[in-house]
């Protein structure tokens, strides 16, 4: 997969029916559910402005907020490792597992995960990596990355899951009845329990690290992260460093606007606080407990005109109401992050080089950031993209040409009028009197007609009956 | 700024208007005049928003310092259009931000910029018109008005004053046509999809007429129920507001009899 074939993609998934099916059950649903929950909170909007300040302030005084978290995990008799890249990460989590002569770990819901490919490192070093999150667990079976941040196989019908089923658990009679969600439900948990309880490791991922106790939060609705979390002998949490907040109190302000811009729940079915290891005398919890934090990228983001984007808490809103989103998908976007937020930090994380198409295939709607729970100004972001794509010769040779063109007039009122003036009457001669056009160089004219000019540019026919002394 | 009786308004008429149809134009300058202002089109261009959009921000800086220049005289700014209006009162001063020299003009320039039904109801205190339109219509809430600028109430309010109208709301109505500009063109398959979905709420709402206030989305809307021959009619609602219906709905063909 990779960003750069946007376009082919794009049209690839429109084409697709399967898809367009699944993607027209779940956006309505999103949406009204978000709703919803809004309509039940008078205050959401004033939550958003708080939950967008605490993040500002924290990537504000980042470093003195790792650092103080970093005190409190290890006093906790926890381990942190700092990783600078992807394969920072991945040494870590591998020679942990290497340590402890693991074969098998499973893995809660990571979007860091996916992103820095951790998956592949532990295969690639003997270690068997299991996705216990329904959605993650069914993208392993088909070798797919999420399309969704929050429904990772959002693109899925229930039916292409079934088969997936059938074709991985070998054991599964065939009269066994997969049609309905909670049979697939069923299924996948009864091969998954038996991973947990053999599992070396468990990896999951975190909403949120608390500074204030050394404390990660993983927010699900399944319940699969805190059996990853407590059952192996070894956890291991995943996170990148945006993930920091100060306090308890902070984390649960955050809590109240994630889960109602992901999926309209006041709170999601399980919230799980992990601190450190078991402590003596607690009934269980994993004998280690390390935190990977993760940079790949942010801290260059830091101080940017991108930094805003580090305030994401990952809810999907975003692609929830992105119009784009919505008709493509997520796979149409190259990238384990899809839709609006994707468009931003994708190009940070590949290179503006590799994504041109991301942050230019948005119609700038602006439902994004009228959702996004800490407001990030993610049409502004995609903006400054396109700035430096433009900046950097980036953009096709026509489109630039085309854009040269149009301001050498644009920035000449006279010249503009006349050339405008004499280009509508030829336009508004081609179609006679139908008053559209169904040809024109332009691919507008592939899917609609185009409107014919009335004849007479406005402004001259303005100044035509002005200077005859009269107006409308 | 001038506050007497007869505020001089500047029209900033839009490319797309005053090049595909002026008959928006015109609607305008009536409804201004009869709300009581005096009307004045200076030459002019663009507001500079496909380059913005583009990423060529030295062009979009160009283009906004001379439509400032242009504006200079006008006690406010108008124009049919929440998106070229969001561009001249949202993105200008974010243009000029770092610019100590021209911000100044640029913040001044941008308080006085209004999309024209804001601008009829919020500043002249217009609340009703003197305009006749039976038919069942639905108003579409495009994007940078509704979400740049605010503006939702009213154009809908203006709307209900004109007689034998019905006003009946579509299925989200306030999500996006597939317009976007440049982005029609560039990405015009998904484009399309987009607006395949607007066309479906359209036609579940029972109107005859959608109306709305930019002409982007407008065109693009027509154009795509242009070509399935589809016979709900598009157009600005600043036509409907004065009056001025006589004119084909856009894509639909002129009412010259033929030999």
């Amino acid at each position: 997969m990779n960003a750069a074939q946007f376009t082919r993609r794009a049209h690839l998934a429109l084409e697709d029916k399967q898809l367009q099916t699944a993607l027209s059950i779940s956006r309505d649903g999103f949406t009204a559910q978000r709703a919803a929950a809004v309509a039940r909170l008078p205050e959401f909007d004033s939550l958003r402005d708080s939950a967008r300040d605490i993040k500002a302030h924290t990537l504000a005084h980042l470093d003195l907020y790792l650092e103080a978290y970093e005190k409190r995990v290890t006093a906790s008799g926890g381990i942190v490792h700092y990783a600078r890249s992807a394969k920072d990460a991945n040494d870590i989590v591998v020679s942990i597992c290497r340590r402890h002569g693991a074969k098998l770990a499973v893995k809660g819901k990571t979007m860091i995960g996916e992103e820095i490919g951790v998956n592949a490192a532990l295969e690639a070093n003997g270690v068997d990596p299991v996705e216990t999150d329904l959605g993650e667990y069914i993208l392993q079976l088909r070798g797919e990355l999420p399309s969704h941040i929050t429904a990772p196989a959002v693109h899925l019908t229930k039916e292409q899951i079934a088969a997936d089923f059938r074709r991985a658990h070998r054991d599964l009679p065939e009269g066994r009845d997969l049609t309905e969600a909670s049979a697939l439900l069923a299924e996948a948990r009864a091969v998954l329990r038996k991973m947990f309880l053999s599992a070396d490791i468990g990896i999951t991922g975190a909403n949120f690290l608390v500074a204030e106790t050394g404390t990660s939060i993983i927010v699900t609705n399944e319940g699969n992260g805190d059996l990853a979390a407590t059952l192996p002998k070894v956890h291991i949490v995943l996170a990148s460093i945006e993930k920091l907040v100060p306090t308890l109190e902070d984390a649960a302000q955050l809590l109240r606007v994630l889960t109602r811009s992901a999926t309209g729940q006041e709170i999601s079915t399980y919230t799980t606080f992990a601190t450190g290891p078991r402590r003596p005398g607690d009934p269980d919890g994993p004998e280690e407990y390390h935190v990977v934090l993760v940079d790949n990228g942010r801290s260059a983001l830091l101080g940017s005109e991108f930094a805003e984007v580090l305030r994401c808490i990952r809810c999907g809103a975003c692609m929830n109401h992105c119009p784009v989103y919505q008709s493509v998908g997520g796979h149409a976007y190259g990238s384990v992050y899809a839709g609006p937020i994707g468009a931003v930090l994708t190009p940070a994380l590949v290179g503006i080089e590799n994504a041109v198409d991301l942050p230019n295939a948005s119609s700038f709607c602006g439902a994004c950031e009228s959702v996004c729970p800490v407001r990030i100004p993610l049409p502004k972001l995609m903006r400054f993209w396109r700035e430096h794509a433009f900046e950097r010769g980036l953009v096709s040779v026509r489109q630039r040409l085309a854009l040269n063109l149009w301001g050498f007039f644009a920035k000449r009122p006279a010249l503009y009028r006349f050339a405008t003036r004499a280009a509508v009457r030829v336009l508004a001669k081609i179609d006679g009197e139908d008053g559209r056009l169904r040809k024109m160089p332009a691919s507008w004219t592939a899917s609609r007609d185009f409107p014919a000019p009335q004849g007479e540019t406005f402004q001259a026919e303005f100044a035509r009956r002005k200077s005859m002394g009269r107006r409308s | 700024m001038n506050t007497s009786a007869t505020p001089r308004v500047g029209l900033f008429v839009t490319c797309l208007v005053d090049l595909l149809r002026p008959s928006i134009g015109w609607a305008a300058v009536r409804l201004l005049e009869d709300a009581g202002c005096t009307v004045e089109v200076p030459p002019q261009t663009c507001c500079g928003q496909p380059a913005y959009n583009s990423g060529d921000r030295n062009l979009a800086k160009d283009l906004a310092r001379q439509a400032i220049d242009t504006f200079a005289s006008c006690d406010y700014v108008v124009a049919p259009s929440g998106s070229c209006a969001g561009m001249l009162a949202k993105q200008y001063p974010g243009l000029f931000a770092g610019d100590p020299a021209f911000a100044g003009k640029a913040n001044a320039f941008a308080a006085k910029v209004y999309e024209l039904g804001q601008f009829l109801s919020d500043v002249m205190k217009v609340k009703a018109v003197n305009a006749r339109f039976a038919r069942r219509v639905t108003y579409h809430d495009a994007c940078s008005g509704l979400r740049e600028l605010g503006i939702a109430k009213e154009p809908r309010k203006l709307l209900k004053s004109v007689a034998g109208i019905e006003l009946v709301e579509m299925a989200g109505c306030d999500r996006c046509c597939g317009f976007g500009g440049t982005f029609a063109v560039k990405y015009g398959e998904i484009s399309t999809a987009i607006a395949d979905e607007k066309i479906a709420n359209l036609k579940a709402c029972g109107a005859s007429v959608l109306l709305a206030g930019d002409l982007g989305c407008l065109m693009q809307i027509a154009g795509r129920l242009s070509r399935e021959g589809s016979g709900i009619e598009v157009r600005h609602f600043a036509e409907v507001l004065a009056g001025m219906t006589d004119e084909p709905a856009i894509c639909r063909p002129k009412r010259t009899p033929r030999p």
